[in-house]
């Protein structure tokens, strides 16, 4: 926008100074950006970029890192059973929190509006509590408890559908289920608002203009119209899911704890909290980050082909 | 005459078009198993929040009865005065930590827009050197939200010193990816005349921003005001704060809730109120969000 009239550059050497010159005569932009950046610098950025060489080195915090060169991969790869367990785990969680409750938050999102306005404001406060609420897994814990003073198996001995309680939290057969299903409840995040916010801003005319092109229903209306005019929210909700469903492990941690039974809702982020915070083994812990990393950015790639010819 | 059947012909255009209408929100059926279909997750969604209120209003002897009742028969606030009697016999004042939370999560909640304002007015409105890498970095940026680089991040805090200071706290929720990709979102929609206009009126780029297009902008930075406070308030201190006096209060809530079994209605009250600050700010920001789209009605 601040581009004034500029020579456009004729060969390379010209190139430099005229971005030098663009640079200048937009000092105002970066001075407004900075404040974002640097912050964001120091706190993302680096940390991101820290793993590459950490990874590849044995750093505890106390001392300084030594280089190891790939043996951090070697041990994760080939001697680290718990670790193995961890990637199968978050790919379960994964499926279930990641594509499922991405489309279920659009579908929400989508029956949301067509609501009347108090309807709308009610469900959207009605789907979008749980993610609030922090102390959630408190609740969660006193409903799952093992004895049969908790809710759930109360409610299934009383109506005979169990002889005896279950143990929710520490059974092997249920840790990963009871920790899937919490993590779908506080799954209707940012991901959901920002989609709720899109069907908003979706110009009304739109839709008056599809009904006189001869659109005939709810579903036709949606293919045509809304998801089209929608990408720049379903590639973000996207990206927050995806980021969520691989970090997942938070919510587990409280649930059932760190390890959890027989590492039964062991993931990628809970190893990685493992060894950095538990162990120290911080160079260990950035090497687990690292695979993590690179597996979020390729999933992001492949999301962003796909969603592409609806961003522009 | 004339004027008689113009208005006839204008009555059979408003029948065609409510006819339309009709057609395009669907049958009764679909709406009634629509509105099911959203009870039901509801009630799912709701029940544990509703069972805490809940339970954190029996009396002791209420709590334990089975099978486990839905609703109150003798409420009592006792769980709440027992938790207010365990938070004074604590060694800090209670006070001291609601002054902590409160006191992070709005100075993080007010910095987190104005950085995030500057920015993505720039980022969306502005060409200059640089523009398009910084918009494609911060897509890439959202995928690294601050659960998967927690664990290095400390590593940064340490070395700058930060651990154990208020600086822990405040300054790496500040930059968030996500609101400065929102709040771009939102403002690539405001038409560059606009902008434009400002700039012959001889605005500079801060007053472009902050009285043109934020002005314009408010549903987002509801939204903004939604995420930045519920991050700040929910975020455990507990690895990076040792100092009692500035321990935040989910984590001595947690101290609390921590008590055991013997004190399940102290627990239930503890987790209502924190719930409550993040619930409430989200109804507030909602019901304005309502009210700038029914006033965004007119167009052109």
């Amino acid at each position: 926008m601040a581009v004034k009239s500029a020579d456009t550059p004729l060969n390379k050497q010209s190139k430099g100074k005229y971005t030098w010159h663009m640079m200048k005569t937009n000092k105002a932009c970066y001075a407004m950006l900075a404040p974002f950046m640097i912050l964001f610098i120091i706190f993302t950025v680096i940390p991101v970029i820290i793993t590459l060489p950490l990874a590849f080195t044995n750093f505890d915090i106390a001392h300084f890192p030594k280089f190891t060169g790939l043996s951090n991969f070697y041990t994760l790869f080939l001697n680290d059973d718990t670790f193995m367990i961890a990637v199968q785990n978050t790919l379960v969680f994964a499926v279930f929190t990641g594509p499922f409750s991405y489309v279920l938050s659009f579908i929400l999102a989508w029956l949301i509006n067509e609501m009347h306005p108090v309807l709308k404001t009610f469900f959207t406060f009605v789907f979008y509590a749980p993610s609030m609420t922090t102390s959630a897994y408190v609740i969660w814990q006193l409903l799952l408890s093992g004895d049969s003073k908790g809710y759930i198996n109360a409610i299934l001995i009383d109506y005979g559908i169990l002889n005896s309680p279950n143990q929710w939290l520490t059974d092997t057969k249920f840790i990963l289920p009871v920790c899937i299903i919490v993590q779908l409840w506080i799954s209707m995040g940012a991901g959901f608002l920002s989609l709720r916010a899109g069907f908003q801003n979706i110009d009304k005319s739109m839709y008056e203009a599809g009904a006189i092109e001869g659109i005939k229903n709810r579903w036709q209306e949606l293919f045509l119209i809304t998801i089209p005019s929608m990408g720049p929210q379903l590639l973000f909700a996207a990206v927050l899911q995806i980021s969520a469903s691989f970090t997942v492990g938070t919510v587990s941690q409280n649930l059932v704890g760190l390890p959890s039974t027989d590492y039964a809702a062991h993931t990628v982020m809970n190893h990685a909290t493992d060894y950095g915070w538990i162990r120290y083994e911080m160079g260990y812990a950035s090497a687990i980050c690292l695979i993590l990393f690179v597996v979020m950015l390729l999933v992001n790639k492949a999301i962003n082909w796909m969603l592409r010819k609806y961003v522009d | 005459m004339g004027t008689k059947k113009k208005k006839k012909r204008v009555d059979i255009d408003n029948v065609k078009v409510k006819k339309n209408n009709k057609k395009l929100t669907a049958s009764r059926g679909g709406n009634i198993c629509i509105f099911l279909f959203l009870c039901i997750t509801g009630i799912f969604m709701i029940f544990p929040i509703y069972y805490a209120v809940v339970q954190s209003f029996k009396p002791i002897e209420e709590l334990f009865v089975f099978p486990p009742k839905l609703y109150v028969l003798n409420p009592t606030t006792k769980n709440y005065s027992d938790m207010m009697k365990v938070a004074t016999s604590l060694w800090v004042p209670l006070s001291r930590y609601i002054f902590n939370s409160v006191f992070v999560s709005i100075v993080v909640t007010v910095c987190n827009l104005f950085v995030c304002c500057c920015a993505a007015f720039v980022l969306s409105k502005c060409k200059f050197p640089g523009n398009q890498f910084l918009n494609k970095l911060i897509v890439t940026a959202l995928l690294f939200s601050s659960s998967a680089t927690w664990i290095i991040q400390y590593l940064v805090m340490a070395t700058l010193g930060m651990i154990d200071t208020y600086w822990a706290l405040i300054l790496p929720s500040i930059a968030t990816p996500m609101g400065l990709f929102l709040m771009r979102q939102s403002m690539s929609t405001i038409h560059d005349s606009m902008i434009e206009a400002a700039k012959v009126d001889g605005a500079g780029l801060f007053r472009i921003c902050w009285q043109v297009v934020v002005p314009n902008q408010k549903p987002a930075i509801m939204t903004l005001i939604i995420f930045a406070f519920q991050d700040a308030w929910n975020r455990q201190s507990g690895t990076i704060i040792f100092s009692e006096e500035l321990k935040t209060l989910p984590t001595i809530m947690q101290q609390i809730a921590a008590t055991g079994i013997a004190r399940q209605g102290v627990t239930f009250a503890t987790s209502v109120i924190l719930m409550l600050p993040p619930l409430i700010v989200f109804l507030v920001a909602q019901s304005n969000v309502m009210e700038t789209m029914a006033n965004s009605g007119i167009k052109d």
